[in-house]
């Protein structure tokens, strides 16, 4: 799975699993790093929600070759700078499993928005389904989306006024405006 | 059993209290007697008897109507014990709880053990004869000198006699210099109040006191090992010792400074200054003290404390900031170092080493991998790279 996967340089640099550096300005360096580690991997492995358990066993945070794991308290800051950043949410309260989103919703949001202008398909329904597995959509960066983070773009597109979720025959969609 | 005399158990002026020893048992030769509980007290002049249940039953002898004791060492199920035996009575003798005995000699039977620092006592005692010294009064009878028919001990006890006399003869001395010291440390007590009342007074400055012997004063009190009392302690005006200290130190610092590549650890300094100076051995705080003002002074060295709290001494002329980037080129050719690693290759003692790494990381020229295997240094590729 991991094959096609590059990783960067870092993951091969026995700091970079250290407990978060105390030189500040180094500190910054490394949590940047693990963020966009963390958002292309799953983006690569097409993962959307992860447990924590799952993450720390993950060969994203344990690299068995280097022999170093990121302790897990470094874990919970790199998940919570995520979370600031809005590309984490916790799933539930316990902060045990989390919804992962390489691109923000409002970033989806507006991809999404910017298809259906340009296809010229305001005023439009689509089922969620439509929109993330339809044929029209196989071009699109959003095609093969996961349904929860799908939801959230079109939240937020939702209260911009450009779109309103609805519930069709089986399940929801979307009117977008 | 027939030489005790009844007493009050009061002591009288000049008698004094040697040496008491709880849970005694009097025998009467081999016979047990009823006074199977009580007090025995050692003066100078006596040996007494009180019984511990009933404090009137009190009974004593005169240390000069013993002729010699011994030592009967316990057993089991018996307790040590003193004999001791004693000349006959004299005929004018008071009462006392036997008119008659067929025994010349007592036990003395330590329940409660203390038997041995007892006998010592009481040896000394017969060896000092200090009731001869300082008669009390009329009514105790004195034994002075030998009497006809009193046994001279000769042999064992004759050399035991001497070395106690020797021992007595040192004690004395030693005593009577101790004397002279407590004297002193009282006198020295006056002193350092007389000289706490002029320093307060020189603060307030009340009185005519005038700036040149203000500080003719201060020196006084310095030169006797009172530091100033009016700015102690202060960083940058500490007291004239500490002044003249550091003076010293930079002296005495900077060929070894120069040595170890111009920086040593504090500790390092206090173990090589006391060695050289062998007697008069610095303070840790008078060393700290003496090292605050080195900058203050312009002297050629300076004190540093590391963020870890790790004290070290440098030369002015040492830049560890500097010696930082030729770290940083050490740790970069041989991939990561650790404190020990980098120690050896550079000779520097770890501790020092480690301050070394601790502050390039600090400088953002190097960062850490922490891990199990210990704690390595990288150079920072997090800044350099990408």
């Amino acid at each position: 799975m991991a094959m096609s996967f590059e990783w960067p340089w870092q993951y091969r640099f026995p700091p970079f699993f250290t407990r978060l550096q105390p030189n500040v300005d180094t500190r910054q360096k490394q949590l940047a790093a693990w963020c966009s580690l963390v958002l292309s991997f799953c983006r690569l492995h097409k993962q959307s929600s992860m447990t924590v358990m799952e993450a720390q066993e993950s060969p994203l945070f344990n690299n068995v070759k280097l022999q170093r794991k990121l302790p897990v308290e470094s874990i919970q800051i790199v998940l919570e700078e995520l979370r600031k950043k809005g590309n984490l949410e916790w799933l539930d309260k316990s902060k045990s499993s989390f919804l992962i989103m390489w691109r923000r919703p409002e970033e989806w949001g507006k991809l999404i928005y910017q298809w259906v202008s340009r296809s010229g398909q305001n005023n439009s329904v689509f089922t969620l389904y439509e929109l993330t597995n339809g044929e029209d959509t196989e071009d699109e960066e959003f095609h093969g989306l996961d349904e929860a983070t799908l939801l959230r773009a079109l939240q937020v597109l939702q209260q911009e006024h450009k779109a309103e979720i609805i519930t069709v025959s089986d399940g929801r969609g979307v009117k977008f405006f | 059993m027939d030489r005790f005399t009844w007493t009050s158990g009061l002591l009288e002026i000049k008698d004094t209290l040697v040496i008491q020893q709880r849970g005694v048992r009097i025998y009467d030769g081999e016979e047990k007697i009823k006074f199977d509980a009580g007090t025995l007290l050692l003066s100078t002049h006596r040996l007494i008897w009180r019984d511990q249940k009933n404090h009137e039953c009190c009974m004593a002898i005169l240390l000069s109507q013993i002729v010699f004791i011994e030592e009967q060492a316990a057993g089991i199920g018996k307790s040590a014990k003193i004999v001791v035996h004693l000349h006959p009575a004299p005929p004018n003798k008071e009462p006392g709880p036997f008119q008659s005995s067929k025994n010349s000699y007592i036990k003395l039977s330590f329940k409660e053990h203390g038997q041995i620092e007892f006998y010592r006592r009481l040896s000394e005692e017969m060896t000092q004869r200090r009731w001869e010294n300082m008669p009390v009064s009329q009514s105790l009878q004195t034994n002075r000198g030998p009497q006809p028919g009193r046994i001279r001990a000769v042999g064992i006890v004759g050399i035991e006699r001497k070395l106690e006399e020797k021992r007595k003869e040192t004690d004395k001395n030693i005593s009577e210099a101790f004397e002279d010291l407590s004297k002193l440390m009282i006198k020295a007590k006056e002193m350092v109040e007389l000289s706490k009342s002029i320093a307060n007074k020189i603060k307030d400055k009340q009185g005519d006191i005038t700036e040149d012997e203000t500080i003719r004063f201060k020196s006084y009190l310095l030169s006797m090992g009172i530091a100033n009392p009016v700015t102690r302690e202060t960083y940058g005006s500490g007291t004239q010792y500490h002044m003249q200290l550091a003076k010293q130190l930079a002296g005495i610092l900077q060929a070894p400074l120069e040595e170890r590549g111009g920086i040593m650890s504090l500790t390092e300094v206090y173990c090589l200054v006391n060695r050289a100076r062998g007697m008069e051995l610095l303070s840790p705080e008078d060393l700290v003290n003496a090292c605050k003002m080195l900058e203050a002074l312009k002297l050629p060295l300076r004190l540093r404390v590391f963020d870890s709290g790790v004290m070290v001494i440098e030369l002015q002329s040492h830049k560890e900031e500097e010696m930082v980037a030729s770290a940083l080129e050490t740790v970069s050719e041989k991939g990561s170092l650790t404190s020990e690693e980098f120690a050896k290759l550079v000779g520097m003692s770890v501790l020092l080493a480690k301050e070394r790494l601790l502050l390039a990381e600090k400088m953002g020229h190097l960062c850490r991998d922490d891990s199990v295997e210990g704690l390595r240094f990288y150079p920072n590729l997090f800044m350099t790279q990408s």
